[in-house]
């Protein structure tokens, strides 16, 4: 019988994410070449919330892409039937830019490397930054994240579930112990 | 309910559910933003060693299939020869043997014998994807009509395709009504009746003898193409005789709906089964074909080369 | 000298003389010296016991192709003979479609040789119509029949030539021989590899349409009448070429007719799947044409069952539809299928399967045997009807496989054959 905690309710969420946005603009000294990438699935609806929260902040439209990266996966071989490829559209030419990929959790690291390997076959930006709501470690590979919402330490056996409203119908955070 | 997969080999559509023809089509959407990207080239099929083995000359179906299997990384060698096995001196039966000697993962074949893509898959462990085998299927064909139609009109159910031509000697032909029945389209057939084959009705076709009257009743024309060895072999007493009644004209297509489409599969008779004026008009939609074309292939080799079913919904990221 | 034989205790079908009961059969000095009950043989007779068999004439199969000379790695004449006496045949005839062609006395006497050394069925060789098989030039009928042919024939080839069919048939009056023609109009035809019909479209394979044999038939008939002559058409498969048939016989023409055991057993949709073992020609037909061809066994439009034994090497069938020859095996899988297809399905009764397999075979050809009246030649077959068996392609006596029957239940077979009075096939131990 799974057992599963809430790590974040949706008021939680929120907080983080509007502190997650001011980091942001710190980090990379206003938003004059930002650009924000989010990872399929739900680093895509996170990203698109951050962009709206800067937007409120500085006054300025953010561009926001999606990326999937089942294509650039090193297990591909591995996984048997193929999974459904999302979509990946890139809405301004990357080069010089500043790019910061936006994901739900941050686990092993693969992800984001081949969020990487994918990002230069497209060009070649000046900074790419890291942002992530949940660092659960576990890290397979050199990997860190610019930009965290919540760091858990987790267990292998352990799973972190993570809902948004926009295709969940709410927004939570739980840890599942099998 | 388990997701659809392919299975080894895309030998023909006949074989294939619906779920599974529109898993391949649902597929071939992201490639298409591939082949738009400045680096049009992803690691899917990295490392994978694909053969083209074409027993027929066919430019643009190999050159369509080196695209697809180049930008997915995969190594890619093309073997051409013209002819049956029985005239090269080795069979088939050896040919498929040695590519298995050579560990070959995927063999992409074209041959004038209907069947030959259901040997080969019998007889190696590699994937095999039919590039058409005799009059038999050209699947990679009829998935691209298909993803063309469904780009253009939004669905392929209801829709009303007549398909013009030589019919009985059409593998393009054959996929087309296959895939279009098992989505739902309702299908007709156009030509001269010595090129119409016996019993098309019973695979749920009905038929035209009158090119106005496809043209009057369809959403969508697929002309075939018309082989000068079809007079030769008497079916037809001309070529010029065949684009007087049956050829799509510009003339024939004055009245229709303006959404009517007009596809082929190319190379196009310009004069023949088709005028330049018409390939070339507003009503086509030959291009997008071969633009779809690639997508197809990469979403057929991708979905084959995915192993053992072994399903796991992807959950969150790692 | 050999030793005679007592077969006790059978049921002796013998329809040459409407015979049907249980009796013995004594063979002495190869010939049938008597049947009848509780005969005493010969002290050193051997005793077979035939408690719940059937005893009758040897069957006959007007139409093999035993591949030598020529293509010896298929089969042999003493392959060939040996399959046909483990098929319950006493005597075959042989086509002269070998390499080179038996048009002329030096390869029909080679075929009879070959025959006489491996002492096993009785091989009839059948001549050529024209030199070479080539449809050009009539082939030197009185020699070829002085040498030993029972009947000519281009088969493998129609004779597409009407003229040539004619005078064909005009000149074996003079030699009271049949005219054996593959009914095949090539121009219709087309090089097709299956029937003509949907599964052909499905399978995108060329087809021969049901017409090409049937007007083929046609002509054959229209000849028959106007030149007095015997015409045999080989392998019908079609339900116009049966109707066609019985309307020359009500004429009273002199037309006699065969059909294979495939022919009404399988259809067309045998080929799914591109199944080589289901190539041959005429191809597999519907399923009306398969029902008409089984009705025409039973009112005897078709005169004989026969099987076009047609041996292919296993490589040569590994290949893609349209490449792959023609033709399957069939003297061993005859009686099985006939027993289980016609008289078990409740169409025929084993005494009129017995007719249709021996003794008229042997009067339309006008071969010894099919009866076992006194003095008739011993040879006899000794079958099981209710042996239930599995076809085991590994197990045949000849040199190849080709058949489509593999693992597939059959009822009936022989279980002893002798010829000229000695056991050429005992299936209890060679």
């Amino acid at each position: 019988m799974p057992s599963r905690s809430t790590l974040l309710d949706d008021r939680a969420i929120a907080r983080a994410l509007t502190r997650m946005a001011s980091e942001l603009v710190e980090r990379c000294h206003g938003t004059s070449d930002l650009v924000l990438v989010g990872i399929q699935r739900r680093g895509v609806e996170l990203a698109q919330r951050l962009a709206r929260m800067i937007e409120g902040l500085e006054g300025r439209a953010i561009p926001t892409g999606k990326l999937d990266i089942t294509l650039y996966r090193d297990d591909l071989q591995a996984i048997g039937p193929r999974p459904v490829i999302g979509e990946t559209h890139l809405p301004v030419d990357l080069d010089g830019r500043t790019v910061v990929i936006v994901d739900d959790v941050l686990y092993t690291g693969r992800t984001i490397r081949a969020a990487l390997d994918e990002l230069a076959d497209f060009g070649r930006p000046r900074l790419i930054l890291l942002c992530v709501l949940i660092d659960r470690g576990g890290r397979e590979l050199p990997i860190q994240p610019d930009i965290v919402g919540l760091r858990q330490a987790t267990r292998p056996d352990e799973r972190i579930d993570v809902q948004v409203k926009e295709l969940d119908g709410k927004d939570h955070v739980e840890l599942v112990r099998a | 309910m388990t997701a659809p997969t392919l299975g080894k080999d895309l030998l023909g559509l006949e074989y294939l559910s619906a779920d599974q023809i529109r898993l391949i089509l649902d597929t071939a959407e992201p490639f298409k933003e591939v082949s738009e990207r400045p680096i049009k080239k992803t690691p899917a099929l990295r490392g994978k060693t694909i053969v083209n083995l074409f027993f027929e000359a066919s430019t643009r179906t190999r050159i369509s299939f080196e695209f697809a299997e180049k930008r997915l990384s995969a190594d890619t060698v093309n073997v051409a020869s013209v002819g049956s096995s029985v005239s090269k001196g080795e069979t088939l039966v050896d040919t498929a043997r040695n590519l298995e000697a050579m560990r070959i993962d995927m063999v992409v074949i074209r041959h004038p014998s209907s069947g030959s893509a259901d040997f080969l898959a019998q007889r190696i462990r590699s994937n095999v994807v039919n590039a058409g085998d005799g009059t038999h299927e050209h699947p990679t064909q009829g998935l691209l009509d298909l993803l063309t139609l469904r780009d253009r009109f939004g669905r392929i159910e209801g829709l009303k395709v007549a398909i013009c031509g030589d019919v009985l000697h059409s593998r393009v032909a054959r996929s087309n009504i296959w895939g279009l029945r098992k989505l739902g389209a309702e299908v007709a057939v156009c030509g001269p009746s010595s090129l119409v084959p016996r019993d098309i009705e019973t695979l749920g076709v009905t038929m035209f003898t009158r090119i106005e009257d496809a043209i009057a009743w369809a959403d969508a024309l697929n002309v075939l193409r018309l082989q000068l060895e079809r007079m030769t072999a008497g079916f037809i007493p001309s070529l010029r005789e065949y684009n007087r009644v049956f050829g799509i004209t510009r003339d024939r297509l004055a009245h229709c709906r303006k959404e009517l489409v007009v596809m082929h599969p190319g190379p196009i008779n310009r004069g023949v089964e088709i005028d330049s004026d018409v390939a070339d008009g507003p009503h086509s939609i030959i291009l997008p074909q071969v633009t779809n074309g690639v997508a197809v292939r990469m979403a057929v080799l991708y979905l084959l080369a995915g192993g053992v079913p072994d399903w796991q919904q992807q959950g969150g990221s790692e | 000298m050999t030793r005679p034989i007592l077969i006790r205790g059978g049921r002796v079908i013998d329809p040459s003389r409407n015979g049907d009961g249980i009796a013995d059969v004594y063979l002495q000095e190869g010939r049938v010296a008597a049947v009848g009950t509780n005969i005493t043989g010969e002290d050193g007779a051997r005793v077979i016991d035939a408690t719940g068999k059937v005893v009758a004439p040897g069957l006959i199969d007007l139409h093999v192709h035993l591949r030598e000379p020529g293509q010896e790695d298929l089969e042999t004449v003493a392959t060939g003979a040996m399959a046909a006496a483990a098929g319950g045949f006493t005597a075959v005839c042989a086509m002269p479609n070998t390499d080179p062609v038996l048009d002329n006395q030096g390869a029909i006497g080679f075929v009879i040789s070959q025959a006489q050394k491996a002492a096993k069925a009785r091989v009839y060789p059948i001549g050529t119509i024209s030199l070479g098989q080539k449809g050009e030039q009539l082939a030197e009928m009185g020699e070829l029949v002085g040498a030993g042919a029972v009947a000519v024939s281009d088969d493998g080839k129609p004779v597409m030539s009407s003229h040539m069919m004619r005078t064909a048939l005009e000149y074996s009056k003079t030699f009271g021989i049949p005219v054996a023609d593959h009914c095949e109009d090539m121009s219709l035809a087309r090089g097709g590899a299956m029937h003509e019909g949907i599964v052909s479209t499905r399978l995108g394979l060329k087809g021969i349409p049901a017409a090409a044999e049937e007007i083929m038939v046609a002509r054959d008939i229209i000849l028959a009448e106007l030149t007095g002559g015997h015409v045999h058409l080989c392998h019908m498969s079609t339900r116009g070429s049966v109707s066609l048939i019985r309307r020359a016989k009500d004429m009273g023409l002199r037309v006699t007719a065969e059909a294979t055991p495939h022919h009404f057993t399988l259809t067309h949709e045998a080929c799914e799947g591109y199944n080589t073992n289901a190539k041959m020609n005429p191809p597999l037909r519907e399923n009306p044409d398969r029902e008409a061809i089984r009705q025409g066994i039973k009112d005897g439009t078709i005169d004989v069952i026969a099987t076009d034994h047609a041996p292919h090497h296993y490589d040569a069938k590994e290949r893609e539809f349209d490449d792959a020859p023609n033709g399957i095996l069939g003297l061993e899988t005859a009686f099985g299928l006939a027993m289980t297809e016609l008289v078990e399905a409740g169409l025929i009764s084993l005494p009129e399967l017995i007719f249709r397999m021996s003794t008229h075979p042997a009067r339309i050809f006008n071969l010894p045997g099919g009866t076992l009246m006194v003095n008739a030649p011993a040879d006899v077959v000794i079958l099981d009807p209710a042996a239930r068996w599995t076809v085991d392609p590994a197990t045949f006596y000849s040199k190849s496989r080709n058949t489509p029957f593999t693992g597939r239940a059959l009822t009936g077979r022989a279980d002893l054959t002798i010829v000229r009075g000695r056991v050429v096939y005992d299936r209890a131990g060679g």
